[in-house]
């Protein structure tokens, strides 16, 4: 139309450099530690070096007598205001500093207030804790033991450490098939306990104004207005005078969504000196004491055709909750969204059967990208896959494409009762197939093992099912997981969005401001993202389970029409016609049949604000709010094909090559996706070669530093292959379908079933560090109680 | 004690404890919150800074150590307010997520095209290999070094 062609274009979708990264460049971001009030003090945790023990006393008298300490806070003294004790996300408590015993090494016992960082610390070697050291129970498949010791003794009438029981699928039916299968297979899997150690560790700054009584919380969360909300239901405090502000956050993988006792204390010791207090924790205390992700004991099984068809998959999971259950999952999921633990197959049946226990080790269990348990699910189902595989003597992707979901059986009700929207998954299969030159790499493979080398090719295929959720069925603490978008458009047509969701790194303020545009024919550039700020934004969950696109971004677009709405009818009023016979063309409103004739939301905008007499009973202005519930789940999927060379001498695994086929749906912004993508993949490797937060037998903890817990650098990491195919959701507004976790749940199996493949052995536990590798190939029992073997 | 460090090419004369790490001088004496504090133990990079010309990591030097020295941190990067090259890559390439090791990788990444105008991107690789980044797998990092490497003059205000 040569009409709309004076017009610029809208700028929408698409590849475009990030707002946020102009202030990251020159080191002008502002996270929490970089947060300076006058008069700020600083505090610091004491905390358990036992795994196990109780509190016979604690003298703080040195501590208090400390020149530059202004208080020292206690589990007593929280006792005294009712604060010794916090919900978790998961409907459980947890101790905000120990009263009775302490229940992990690294629990917080004594927080002290100093007037610098420093001598906050000193003075922690001040106190004098008296401890009972008591049994620890470490491994989690001995706490159920009659004689197991009981970590809970503060809940009444506690005997034992079972958290609960959770089953899904048809466990009659499943046996039926199993009975019938020509073929089964079963394998121990253990997922084991890492954790998402984000660079920036955790901390806050409390400032709590006496006179106003508003307390305003500058915090490393995800979830911003869940923590007020909290905070006002755990101190009692009112929730209109509580402002949480989650400034730019250093990476938080899901081990930002909870509420960690340091604020609680910060938020005490701002309370009783008056003054603001800033806590933030050390790397060891980070990996020890914040929330641990996995810990998953899993016995798979498969039941299958001798030709490969796979018919019903079972799994009985033991969960190592640690000592509280500081999980953040929707309250009627207590182990997540495992239940897509069958995977992207057509299965004849299903089940499985989840035990959540307590152990004396860190409290936590979903975070680092896990998609709600979702990556436990598609390690397990994926792991079982090649498992089959080995057994028939099958080629793994072959296997896959015989059992994939096939276009036409969409939307997809899985055996435990998941509605998959959309996916082509064959065709995404074969594409990393394509990428990969996986005939050639089996062909070279083959010579390889000829001349004695180990390669090893790795296959994975995951469908997540993410952005949670349905207000019906999900919610965290009886708090729907619904989420609130603002949209002001001024008069001269730039436009402010506020979100309830939270970047940690993801480019919201970027993609969002990328949605708007693409509804409103504005570029992206004239729109403003707030977040982060409680007092700023609409109520939401926050940015976890990869659902900023999936509700925030649907919630954006569905207010952004609003606003276009709106516009309509203004430009109906400007032009003299009726509303019904304006058409948008992507950057106007323009009279039907006179192109010529129409309004952009910049001219529609001013005349909104102006004395432009509107139409009966509109209110003038364009602004518009919106919350979104979503219909359902979206279901990402990817094809993920890696290839590993393993050094027969020491064990050592180099990845040579990754190719990842994501389906995401709609991409906003192709860079930011492939962003998500690749530091995904980076976690893939590290927890399938090198992550893992071992325990010995008296629970100390083994991963305490970066020296001992190994994290992926550029030397371990290949140049990912990536490719995409397109499936829009169909439920979605936009027909995106978020992308945040995918690699990471997508990752871990490919890198294992490769190193698995290179040395030919059914079975063996992450991480595949080189000991237990070279043990592997020897055949000698894996050692899967210590990080470095 | 007291010291006098040039950071940036500013000269600051301070009085320090002798044990004060040099992250915390330039974050909490300085206000230089640019470079972040990351580990304690050498591993994630997050607080790389220029002593006398050289990238270290500054958790591990003590303020002490820098008295009569040079200091450039991730501020001096930009001068007479143009970008780097490495700063515009950053952007150009989406060699950032979150932000929080980029100002360290950038200090390394600056020191290497000193040195290498021309890195391969193994070369790129083992620059960065003593840092860590949780979000980017390293791609986008190592494309951002090479487009600074290729647009060495290219820098907007």
């Amino acid at each position: 139309m040569t009409a709309t062609e004076e017009h610029a274009p809208p700028a929408g979708f698409g590849r475009m450099k990030r707002k946020e990264d102009p202030r990251f460049i020159r080191g002008r971001g502002t996270y929490v530690d970089d947060v300076r009030l006058p008069g700020m003090l600083y505090g610091a945790v004491l905390r358990s070096p036992h795994a196990h023990a109780r509190i016979r006393s604690i003298d703080i008298s040195a501590a208090e007598a400390h020149p530059k300490v202004r208080a020292v806070i206690t589990g007593q003294t929280l006792a005294g205001l009712n604060l010794a004790w916090m919900p978790t996300l998961s409907n459980d408590t947890q101790a905000v500093l120990a009263t009775d015993k302490v229940r992990f090494q690294g629990q917080e016992v004594a927080f002290v207030v100093a007037e610098d960082r420093y001598s906050a610390r000193d003075a922690l070697e001040l106190i004098e804790v008296d401890y009972e050291v008591l049994p620890a129970v470490v491994d989690a498949r001995r706490a159920l033991d009659p004689d197991a010791p009981v970590i809970r003794d503060d809940k009444e009438g506690r005997t034992d450490n079972h958290i609960f029981d959770w089953e899904t699928g048809d466990a009659e039916r499943t046996e039926q098939v199993f009975r019938d299968a020509e073929v089964t297979v079963a394998e121990d899997i253990l997922y084991p306990r890492v954790h998402p150690a984000p660079l920036e560790t955790c901390g806050a700054v409390a400032d709590y104004d006496k006179v106003t009584g508003k307390l305003t919380v500058w915090e490393t969360t995800q979830a911003p207005h869940a923590h007020r909300t909290l905070y006002a239901l755990v101190a009692g405090l009112p929730e209109h005078k509580i402002r949480i502000i989650s400034p730019d956050i250093g990476g938080g993988f899901g081990g930002k969504v909870g509420i960690y006792p340091g604020y609680v204390c910060a938020v005490v010791g701002s309370i009783v000196t008056g003054r603001p207090v800033k806590w933030v924790e050390d790397r060891s205390e980070n990996l020890m004491s914040t929330a641990f992700a996995r810990d998953f004991h899993m016995r798979g099984e498969i039941a299958a055709s001798r030709d490969g068809t796979i018919r019903a998959v079972r799994v009985t999971v033991l969960a190592d909750h640690g000592a509280f259950n500081g999980t953040a999952q929707p309250t009627k999921y207590p182990a997540g969204f495992f239940g897509v633990f069958t995977g992207s197959y057509d299965l004849e049946a299903a089940y499985c059967k989840v035990t959540g226990v307590y152990t004396n080790k860190a409290p936590g269990g979903v975070a680092y990208a896990c998609s709600f348990r979702i990556t436990e699910a598609v390690y397990l189902v994926e792991r079982m896959v090649d498992v089959l595989a080995f057994e028939l003597g099958m080629d793994p992707a072959e296997l896959r494409m015989r059992n994939l979901l096939r276009p036409e059986q969409f939307p997809y009700a899985s055996q435990t009762g998941w509605v998959y929207d959309s996916g082509n998954y064959l065709r995404q299969l074969e594409l990393a197939m394509e990428l990969a030159g996986y005939r050639a790499l089996r062909a070279e493979q083959a010579e390889r093992r000829a001349r004695g080398e180990l390669m090893g090719i790795g296959v994975s295929f995951f469908t997540e099912a993410v952005g949670a959720g349905p207000r019906k069925q999900m919610d965290i603490l009886g708090l729907g997981m619904a989420d609130g978008a603002d949209l002001q458009v001024h008069p001269t047509g730039k436009a402010v969005l506020r979100i309830s969701v939270q970047t940690q790194g993801q480019g919201h303020e970027t993609t969002f401001a990328q949605i708007v545009a693409n509804e409103l024919g504005i570029s992206p550039d004239d729109v403003e993202v707030v977040h982060g700020d409680t007092d700023q934004t609409p109520f939401g969950l926050g940015t976890y389970g990869s659902r900023s696109t999936p509700v925030s971004g649907a919630a954006t677009a569905v207010v952004a029409r609003k606003v276009r709405e709106r516009a309509r009818i203004v430009a109906s009023a400007m032009l003299e016609v009726s509303p019904d016979d304006l058409d948008w063309d992507g950057s106007r409103w323009f009279v039907r049949g006179d192109p010529d004739k129409g309004k952009t939301i910049a001219e529609i905008a001013m005349a909104a604000h102006s004395s432009l007499e509107l139409p009966e009973g509109v209110e003038g202005h364009l602004d518009a709010q919106t919350v979104y519930n979503p219909p359902n789940l979206t279901y990402p999927s990817g094809a993920y094909i890696c290839v590993v060379d393993v050094d027969p001498g020491t064990g050592t695994v180099q990845v040579r090559r990754f190719v990842a086929v994501d389906d995401c749906g709609v991409r906003i912004n192709p860079m930011i996706v492939e962003g998500q993508v690749h530091g995904g993949l980076a976690d893939g490797v590290g927890m399938a070669l090198m992550e893992v937060i071992a325990f010995d037998a008296d629970g100390n903890c083994l991963g305490g530093s970066f020296m001992d817990y190994l994290l992926p650098t550029s030397m371990e990491c290949p140049s990912w292959e990536l490719g995409e195919t397109v499936t829009p959701s169909p439920h979605h507004p936009i027909g995106a379908k978020g992308v945040g976790e995918s690699a990471t749940v997508g990752s871990p199996p490919a890198v294992v079933n490769a190193v698995l493949d290179a040395i030919r052995v059914r079975h063996a536990d992450m991480p595949l560090t080189p000991a237990q590798v070279w043990r592997a190939i020897q055949g000698r029992p894996l050692r899967t109680d210590l990080a470095i073997t | 004690m007291r010291i006098t460090v040039t950071v940036n090419d500013a000269e600051y004369t301070r009085e320090v404890e002798p044990r004060l790490l040099l992250i915390h001088f330039l974050r909490d004496e300085l206000g230089l919150t640019g470079s972040h504090w990351g580990c304690d133990t050498s591993n994630c990079g997050a607080c790389v800074v220029w002593l006398d010309g050289k990238p270290v990591k500054s958790c591990t030097v003590l303020a002490a150590m820098a008295d009569g020295r040079a200091v450039r941190t991730v501020e001096g990067l930009e001068r007479d307010g143009r970008l780097d090259p490495v700063q515009q890559g950053f952007m150009e390439c989406h060699g950032l997520q979150c932000g929080f090791c980029t100002p360290g990788m950038m200090m390394t990444a600056r020191w290497l095209l000193d040195h290498n105008p021309d890195p391969a991107e193994a070369e790129i690789r083992e620059a960065i290999s003593g840092q860590v980044c949780r979000c980017t797998g390293y791609e986008n990092i190592v494309r951002s070094v090479r487009w600074a490497a290729e647009h060495p003059a290219e820098v907007t205000a």
